[in-house]
């Protein structure tokens, strides 16, 4: 019995290693291809859904358990993971999305028949969903920058699927550019904390840094923050996000804004509470800052977009901004000497990245159940989609109420969290920096407020009114496997939102691995019905409560519909068009229009420019034909990541002049640069 | 602490029955102080009564949305409304959620209302939509701030707690950080109800109205109960800002009848005093442009600012 979730484990591993395999060998045959990597996958999935619940669940005494899974063949390179609380934290979340995609992807893949090759689909989907669960399990840094790159190319050829688009294309180098950015980085953080610790294990890197000295910890920190910011998106570091994940085929979009963005998440949480030590005041300061630009700048760009797909893409930078701002503020609390506060502040954090994880996926599902549908990504040609696919509009519904923080779901929980540690924190200092703790809270309250007229955007124009192109109005509902991937997902979110409580005690041995406190305890009163805050005093909030009540207030308007309304009768009719003739779908509200105040608002940010092109016989007023262009300026693409390409292109020119195509001259560089070292190394 | 079933019914009476005669009160000062009849204060009711016995027409365009909206609207303002103390120190739902989930709900309700209004297709309800969640957006983190800092002197998000904190021996009626935190908070609420200068109550059909486009294609019930939730959304952001701000006159959370009939008394003056401001105000301004209003509710965000950096200076 003891040895059931760690067999669970391994079977999880062998599944996706099988649905890879049954991907390659069904190249030909898609049907077969479809059901044997995806089935395989979803099996999987389950699987380690089922381990990584029931190893948290048991919590985790002393030392981490560790499995060798393949003998070490080359020196210093040993493929063990190990099982303990943070990397199991993220299996869950992994096999969890996992599921729910794998599932859909039965149904989804069966747009490509005919089209593109399952099999390959299927095996890449199989091998990414591998090597991301080895990223959050790899017990050293070698294993885990090999599992790390297996995940940044298979995502790479995931990205770059549907290659005959010059689209996805750009998007895959663009992420492939970035991406190896990232690692490069992340790689010479390893490098540095290997320097101090003498060995590759991550048992080795425990507390390393409060042994090292300042110089090289504050690189090292510079370095992860920028190699694992490069992959969860933060800003400014964020530009490959909106254009890769839309390119993907919907699965993998969801896959990679659900789950892959979260392994940057997991490295930063690793380095920092786990190898770094306490914190140096200046790092948390950082952290809580990016995170709040991220947040805010994330949610404005999403409502600039009419592109469903972009618009999500940017809505996961939003998210990753508020899972930081929890992270910053623990790293914070931990340099102040306040472990409860720092448990509670990253509790907040991971909470809000399982939840994020849960939503968007579910986002990402439904918005690729209406692509296929309606064969576009422009919502300005959607609408009126809640009547011909209800329940993938009911479904989208649910993730939008979740990611816009609003209760009774999962988002508004861990948002309650968030805000709950910021205010708390007030408290921990004297200096004028905890001013900064009331002011994230009020930029994240912007930024919830503006996610949620995102969303009424996002749900608005894409399902409701009447259709705004043929395609939208011949649309037809999903299939089964994609809508029950979907149900999976809205069910976990409906789960996290009403039952806090139950889910915190899985977070117990997290938070005992990173900062020694087990939190679950204090923060579910009443039978777990209601939530606290780290103190009893602090605050209090039941979602499930809040439920009940509404359920009781039912008699009020039933009674009144009885006693008051009765014998009324409902008519339909067409809605009021001014005395024009008909209503059509051309009058309707646009996405663009939708948002323009916020566009107006925020000009300084945006630089936005329109070009109108009117043809008329008397009046302007009186257009024959009107031609409308709205832009708007990502600043940091103009701004940094221009002139930086350009500087990068002149060098290389320049660079040329080395790399002539001689392959003796190519000898010599080598030779000369191992002499080089070899001095210096004297 | 326990929520106590007679409280909870008592305050949802309140909420229910005095809501329709704040908005008619506000209605009919309006009026008075510009020199007409105006309505009687009690027309709110009459209004409600007629829509529950009307017919329904709805939009052969709307979805189920359409419908479902008003009674999130209605049930997120009742629920708001039993999170804050209105007669008694204790307000009856605190332990389910303090001013984080009173923010939360009134969200939610935002967040259909304005499905609600693109749900028929109609470009007004659109454009009310559009406004309305702008509005809301820009206004949030000045509200919220303002929250954060009377949240912060009591240690707790507890509405409850609040009170009791701001009723404390150290309570001063020209505390620096209340009465710039309650300047802020009273733009939001003007902002929030929808009032001049930020929208026009009184508005049908015109291209500046906010609120009223997105109720342009109710009718019967459903108009009731978005009419009504609107109403009770606006007494609790009122009782909000007497009860945390000017929390004198408020019953003990155990207390005889003869002092919750002093408390309701001390409320519904307080109260009174609230409406007649917001009526002084909105007759004595005029409609701000869409344009200007963030410029208002920066100023807001200013306030709650100074409040909070006031708590150093006067500690």
């Amino acid at each position: 019995m003891e040895h059931l979730p760690l067999t669970f484990l391994l079977l999880t591993l062998l599944g996706y290693v099988a649905g890879a395999v049954a991907g390659l060998l069904c190249l030909r045959a898609e049907k077969l291809a479809n059901y044997g990597s995806f089935g395989l996958a979803s099996l999987a999935a389950l699987c380690g859904v089922v381990a990584s619940v029931s190893m948290l669940a048991a919590g985790t005494g002393g030392a981490p358990q560790t499995v060798q899974l393949l003998p070490a063949l080359i020196p210093y390179v040993r493929f063990t993971i190990r099982l303990d609380p943070l990397g199991l934290f993220f299996t869950l979340l992994v096999s969890l999305v996992g599921l729910a995609l794998s599932v859909y992807s039965l149904g989804y893949a069966r747009g490509f028949y005919g089209r593109k090759n399952i099999g390959v689909l299927g095996a890449f989907f199989n091998a990414v969903l591998l090597a991301t669960t080895l990223v959050f399990l790899a017990d050293n840094a070698f294993f885990f920058l090999i599992a790390w790159e297996i995940m940044a190319l298979t995502a790479y050829c995931l990205v770059s699927y549907e290659h005959e688009k010059e689209e996805a294309r750009n998007a895959g180098v663009l992420y492939f550019v970035m991406s190896h950015i990232g690692t490069g980085c992340i790689m010479l953080g390893f490098l540095l904390l290997f320097q101090a610790s003498g060995d590759y294990g991550f048992d080795g890197f425990h507390a390393l840094g409060d042994r090292m000295a300042a110089g090289p910890r504050n690189a090292a920190f510079l370095l992860f923050l920028a190699g694992f910011g490069v992959k969860a998106g933060i800003i400014p570091l964020h530009i490959w996000l909106p254009v890769a994940h839309p390119a993907a085929p919907s699965n993998v979009s969801a896959l990679m804004s659900g789950v892959l963005i979260k392994t940057g998440i997991y490295g930063l949480t690793r380095v920092l509470f786990d190898f770094m030590g306490t914190p140096p005041n200046w790092w948390g300061v950082t952290v809580l800052t990016l995170g709040t630009i991220s947040a805010v700048l994330g949610v404005l760009y999403a409502l600039m977009e009419h592109d469903l797909k972009r618009l999500l893409a940017y809505h996961s930078i939003e998210n990753i901004g508020i899972i930081l701002m929890g992270l910053g503020a623990a790293l914070m609390f931990l340099h102040s000497g306040h472990p409860v506060l720092a448990s509670l502040a990253l509790i907040a954090g991971m909470y809000h990245t399982i939840n994020h994880a849960v939503f968007k996926a579910l986002l990402f599902l439904g918005a690729g159940a209406v692509v296929q549908a309606t064969h576009t990504r422009n919502m300005e040609e959607m609408g009126g989609l809640v009547k011909r696919m209800p329940k993938t509009a009911f479904f989208f519904l649910v993730g939008a109420v979740a990611i816009s923080a609003l209760p009774p779901l999962n988002g508004f929980v861990s948002e309650w969290l968030t805000y709950q540690s910021l205010l708390q924190g007030f408290g921990t200092t004297s200096s004028l920096i905890r001013l900064m703790f009331p002011l994230s809270g009020a930029m994240l309250a912007l930024t919830g407020a503006l996610a949620a007229a995102c969303f009424v955007k996002a749900f608005g124009i894409t399902f409701l009114a009447q259709p705004r192109s043929a395609h939208a109005e011949h649309a037809e509902e999903a299939a089964g496997p994609m809508l029950a991937g979907q149900a999976v997902l809205a069910a976990a979110c409906v789960f996290l939102g009403l039952f806090p409580t139950t889910f915190l005690r899985l977070l117990d041995p997290v938070t005992q691995q990173l900062t020694g406190q087990q939190l679950s305890a204090q923060l579910g009163l009443a039978n777990g019905l209601v939530l606290a805050g780290a103190t009893a005093t602090g605050g209090t909030v039941s979602t499930p409560g809040l439920l009940l009540m509404a359920v009781c207030l039912l008699p009020v308007p039933l009674g009144l519909w009885l006693v008051l309304a009765r014998g009324t009768t409902v008519r339909r009719a067409p809605t009021w068009d001014c005395g024009l003739q008909g209503l059509t779908p051309r009058m309707e509200y646009t996405a663009t229009g939708f948002s323009k105040p916020i566009r107006m608002i925020f000009k300084a940010l945006f630089r936005p420019r329109r070009e109108v092109q009117r043809d008329y016989d008397f009046s302007p007023y009186f257009a024959k034909n009107l031609r409308f262009d709205s832009h708007v300026e990502e600043v940091f693409q103009t701004r940094i990541y221009r002139p930086l390409t350009w500087l990068v292109w002149r060098m290389a020119r320049k660079m040329r002049a080395l790399q002539a195509g001689s392959l003796q001259a190519y000898l010599i560089y080598i030779f000369v640069t191992l002499i080089l070292l070899l001095l210096f190394a004297l | 602490m326990k929520p106590d079933a007679i409280a909870i019914i008592l305050q949802t009476g309140l909420l229910l029955l005095l809501a329709p005669l704040v908005s008619g009160l506000v209605r009919n000062w309006k009026a008075k102080l510009q020199n007409r009849r105006g309505p009687r204060i009690w027309q709110t009711y009459l209004d409600l009564w007629k829509f529950f016995r009307k017919d329904m027409v709805i939009s052969e365009h709307a979805s189920w949305v359409f419908s479902f909206a008003p009674h999130v609207v209605f049930f997120t303002a009742v629920l708001a409304g039993l999170l804050v103390p209105m007669v008694t120190v204790q307000a009856p739902l605190s332990l389910f959620g303090g001013v984080l989930a009173l923010v939360g709900l009134l969200a939610l309700g935002r967040f259909f209302l304005a499905l609600g209004g693109l749900d028929t297709g109609s470009a007004f309800g659109g454009m009310g939509s559009s406004r309305e969640m702008t509005i809301a957006a820009i206004a949030e983190p000045a509200l919220m701030l303002a929250i954060f800092t009377v949240a912060i002197a009591a240690g707790s998000t507890d509405l409850s707690r609040i009170v009791a904190a701001t009723l404390g021996p150290d309570w001063r009626l020209l505390n620096p950080m209340h009465v710039l935190a309650f300047a802020a908070l009273f733009i939001v609420l003007l902002a929030e109800t929808g009032r001049i200068p930020v929208d026009n109550p009184a508005t049908h059909l015109e291209l500046t109205m906010i609120h009223e486009a997105m109720l342009l294609e109710y009718s019967g019930r459903n108009l009731a109960f978005m009419e009504w939730g609107a109403s009770i959304k606006q007494l609790v952001l009122m009782t909000l800002l007497v009860n945390v701000f000017l929390p004198f006159g408020l019953a003990p959370a155990v207390a005889s009848p003869a002092a919750l009939g002093l408390g309701l008394l001390a409320y519904l003056a307080k109260l009174l005093v609230l409406a007649g401001i917001v009526v002084v105000v909105e007759t004595t301004n005029a409609k701000l442009r869409l344009f200007r209003v963030p410029d208002l509710l920066s100023a807001a965000f200013v306030l709650a600012g100074l409040a909070l950096f006031s708590t150093f200076l006067f500690q």
